[in-house]
């Protein structure tokens, strides 16, 4: 066991610290909720990521995005955590697509892998992510913030949970969102991905909300 | 009575936890449309905790749960 695992032992077991090393995730998007998954990731151990995304660091993203810096405004958010990547922990293998999430590259981004994260921004490119999913047989782990609200859940390929949580026609309105919300979001996000990589139970299709201003939490099935 | 319970936002102006009169409300729709909730700003609308449209009856006893959508990341 190398030591910068060690303080995983007591909370997860010797083989699962190895079946995460074996494992491979795709994190779609490396804004607000990506970075921090990715970092999360990265420091439990998950031996393979590959994370996308097309766009570029600005500076209304400072307030809540950790890969984010004044001197890497312009920058590509993707190449930002390429560089987090080999800073943290340079044993994982990194794979940074500089693309957005599209009907085109969907399946082939995350085809292979044992996991997929929802880091996206938009229902749109959700849809397409939980299609590609489900046609790859892949679970995803969707994550959402707003405000001071975050929710996560696992969807199993093909359950069709994504349209039941974002109905035909739904508006997201609000974009705010502030420091500890998308931090929050990924770690409920990654907590039920490392279950779902160690083959612990996982319950599917119940979505976790919680409401940081109120400190009302609450799951639905 | 129907209770009405409002998550997030949709607690603005309105409050958390509602009891609404049962004889002048016979959907979720109704509910929406009494307390002015555009059906666009609800991402989840639960009946007795199961998944549910404005165009579900609703009756005396029921208790309604409006989520709105969260969706950024």
């Amino acid at each position: 066991m190398e030591e910068r695992y060690i303080r995983n032992l007591g909370a997860l077991t010797e083989e699962e610290c190895a079946a995460l090393r074996g494992k491979r995730v795709f994190v779609a998007g490396c804004g607000g909720l990506g970075g921090y998954l990715i970092e999360m990731l990265l420091r439990i151990g998950v031996g393979s990521i590959r994370a996308a995304d097309g766009d570029a660091f600005e500076a209304s993203n400072l307030n809540r995005q950790l890969l984010s810096a004044p001197t890497l405004l312009g920058e590509k958010k993707a190449a930002a955590a390429a560089e987090r990547a080999a800073a943290v922990n340079p044993e994982v293998r990194f794979e940074a697509v500089e693309e957005f999430v599209t009907e085109e590259n969907a399946r082939s981004l995350v085809r292979g892998c044992d996991a997929v994260l929802d880091a996206l921004d938009n229902i749109p490119s959700r849809r397409i992510l939980a299609q590609a999913c489900a046609d790859e047989g892949i679970p995803l782990v969707h994550g959402a913030i707003c405000g001071w609200v975050a929710q996560a859940a696992v969807f199993m390929p093909g359950d069709g949970l994504l349209d039941t949580i974002y109905p035909e026609g739904v508006n997201l309105g609000s974009k705010a969102s502030l420091s500890f919300t998308p931090p929050f979001c990924a770690a409920m996000q990654t907590a039920l991905c490392v279950r779902l990589l160690t083959g612990r139970p996982v319950e599917t299709g119940k979505l976790y909300y919680a409401d940081l201003l109120t400190m009302d939490f609450e799951s639905v099935r | 009575m129907i209770e009405v319970r409002l998550f997030a936002t949709l607690r603005d102006g309105r409050g958390k936890v509602l009891q609404m009169d049962p004889a002048v409300i016979s959907t979720a729709g109704d509910i929406l449309q009494k307390l002015e909730i555009p059906a666009e700003t609800v991402a989840i609308l639960l009946i007795n905790g199961f998944h549910s449209k404005p165009e579900n009856p609703v009756q005396d006893g029921d208790v309604v749960s409006l989520f709105p959508p969260v969706g950024g990341g």
